[in-house]
């Protein structure tokens, strides 16, 4: 839905200040294509809360990042000091301090049940494809800011961690060592490493912002999905606020807008109990090795990183190294997230939610989510042989997924699709 | 034409102006002084003894090797991965049966070829944990990575290669020069 002209004529126009400001500036234009005569589906339901929660979590991510700026320094001599400083010192600050960090691992949850959401409603098939490589960048660039994120507190599972993860660069053939050392600036994790991954850290969130904002944009241009699948603009037309617009939807202001302040208000809820009551979550989300000052000569008894890495970090440690080089453990754990961003055309099937695919999409897709979870907790514990099997078996599961996807999809046999959303 | 050219035109200029972002994000000239080569002085290392020096920002080892301690290396060769050095974690003039350029000191970086963890020295024969066959090297203790006193990996460990050896040279007899080889020096 353009902003034509003939939207805004159905409306008198403005008066006051807002005629005034509307004259210059597109404010009514936009409130409605995006909220008061945005037309979601009427049948969003449940999964439909996370998109906007994990907006929320952004915001807040970027509000508390920046009110910790104004009291860490960027050092490593200072780091460490400065983030107890912050906890001990500054009013409020060890509150600002847990709701970053708290904030971050929630981002994630929130973002892989929104991704999940788009698995199972098949929210990436065409046209939604941009929409959802927009989102798979998104994603990346989260993962790109935790990172560097990590490194700031100057801990041990900091320092090691980004040791770790710096030191995979190095497994580049030919260019590797030296591209490493680029990364660092310094031949080990130094002060110019810490003084970049802030720069980074600082910059990414509000690159971030903008690509959510791209998202919103294609979202809004091809409109939103349902459990059902079903293209709510190739529907009747006509409902109780316009004859043009989908007879299956309702304006995103005031339904969703109401709908998602209530999901809010309960994840608030649940976000709090963590944030006051296990701010470190019994060290899944502060690793106990990080209370402890960075100490480049001494290397903690387990290195894992945080747990949202931990899948990627369990198929790195499945695939054996070949010809004495880590490289192709990387190229696995990289391709496990570039799949993402080919999966609209992977799937073949004829209908796009799970309601209406058969029984092999809905295994595969059980499969893939156990895979997940389990690579998760392998990623956490350290290396054993049967620890290492059982990655190994799992990530072959993971990408059993989305290779095989081309094929099952084709081959299940599919339920009908009903012309209008069910209730 | 005269677009594609001024195109042309502009991308080397985008191309140029990069480079200097680009570079600066090398290690500093300050860093660069600091990875400078450091001296070690070995005339009061012990037989069996290890030293740790530092160098960029990295724990370097230097070995003191017994003649028994040397005598067990090639008996461990078939339980290794790469017993003849084939690939390239050492200066060529380290690529020998002791890894080393003269047999009695052992120079390498304390880092596991791993994840970069720094393994554990135990040098004494056969203790109760590590096993009868032990004859001295490094233990993990991130992921049980174990290398024999030539830094060479055993099989069927997380490690993939032998411990790096840095390159050094000997300005004497007990005096190592570590980040320099002869050539430069």
């Amino acid at each position: 839905m353009g902003s034509d002209s003939t939207a805004s004529a159905a409306q008198p126009a403005p008066g006051g200040f807002l005629g005034w400001l509307d004259k210059r500036f597109p404010v009514m234009a936009v409130w409605n294509d995006h909220l008061a005569q945005y037309y979601a589906p009427k049948n969003m339901g449940f999964w439909s809360f996370f998109g906007s929660l994990a907006l929320v979590v952004l915001v807040l991510q970027i509000v508390t990042g920046l009110w910790l700026a104004m009291s860490y320094k960027p050092s490593a001599t200072e780091a460490f000091a400065s983030v107890e400083y912050i906890m001990r010192d500054v009013d409020w600050g060890w509150l600002i301090r847990y709701m970053h960090s708290t904030g971050s691992s929630f981002f994630f949850i929130l973002v892989y049940l929104h991704m999940f959401r788009g698995l199972m409603w098949g929210s990436y098939k065409n046209p939604r494809e941009l929409l959802w490589i927009i989102g798979v960048v998104i994603y990346l660039a989260m993962m790109a800011t935790a990172f560097f994120g990590y490194l700031l507190p100057w801990g041990q599972m900091s320092y090691w961690g980004a040791q770790v993860i710096v030191n995979l660069f190095a497994a580049v053939p030919a260019v590797g060592e030296d591209l490493s050392t680029w990364v660092r600036g310094d031949y080990v994790i130094s002060d110019a490493t810490l003084n970049r991954f802030y720069a980074f850290h600082f910059l990414l969130p509000f690159i971030l912002a903008a690509l959510v904002f791209l998202h919103i944009v294609a979202l809004h241009t091809v409109g939103s999905t349902n459990p059902d699948g079903i293209e709510i603009k190739k529907g009747p037309k006509g409902n109780k606020w316009s004859d043009t617009a989908p007879a299956d939807g309702i304006p995103f202001h005031p339904y969703y807008t109401v709908k998602d302040i209530m999901g809010l208000v309960v994840f608030a809820a649940i976000f709090s109990l963590v944030l006051f009551y296990a701010p470190d979550l019994g060290g899944l989300f502060l690793e106990p090795p990080n209370f402890q000052p960075a100490d480049p000569l001494k290397t903690p008894e387990h290195i894992a990183p945080v747990w949202y890495f931990t899948p990627y970090y369990a198929m790195l440690r499945a695939v054996p190294p070949i010809g004495g080089s880590q490289f192709p453990g990387v190229v696995v754990m990289f391709g496990a997230i570039a799949i993402l961003l080919f999966l609209p055309w992977l799937d073949r099937s004829p209908v796009r939610s799970m309601r209406y695919k058969g029984m092999l999409s809905r295994l595969f897709l059980a499969s893939f989510v156990v895979s997940f979870i389990v690579l998760a907790y392998l990623g956490l514990q350290p290396a054993s042989d049967l620890f290492t099997l059982l990655s190994q078996i799992f990530t072959i599961l993971y990408f059993a997924f989305f290779l095989l996807m081309p094929i099952y999809t084709k081959l299940e046999k599919t339920k009908p699709v009903p012309a209008r959303v069910t209730e | 034409m005269l677009i594609a050219a001024t195109s042309a035109l502009g991308a080397v200029g985008v191309g140029f102006t990069a480079v200097p972002f680009i570079a600066s994000m090398n290690p500093s000239a300050k860093a660069r002084a600091a990875g400078a080569p450091v001296q070690a002085d070995l005339s009061k290392l012990e037989p069996g003894a290890l030293l740790r020096v530092k160098y960029r920002g990295q724990p370097i080892w230097v070995v003191y090797r017994t003649d028994e301690m040397l005598a067990a290396l090639p008996t461990i060769d078939p339980e290794l991965v790469d017993p003849d050095s084939t690939m390239p974690q050492q200066p060529e003039y380290c690529t020998n049966p002791t890894r080393s350029i003269t047999p009695k000191y052992f120079v390498a970086t304390g880092i596991c070829t791993h994840l970069g963890c720094s393994p554990t020295y135990r040098p004494e024969f056969a203790p109760d944990d590590l096993g009868r066959n032990w004859k001295g090297g490094w233990f993990c203790p991130c992921h049980g990575s174990k290398f024999d006193l030539a830094g060479r990996v055993f099989k069927g460990v997380p490690a993939p290669t032998n411990l790096v050896i840095p390159k050094h040279t000997y300005i004497n007899d007990t005096t190592v020069l570590i980040g320099e080889d002869k050539g430069a020096a």
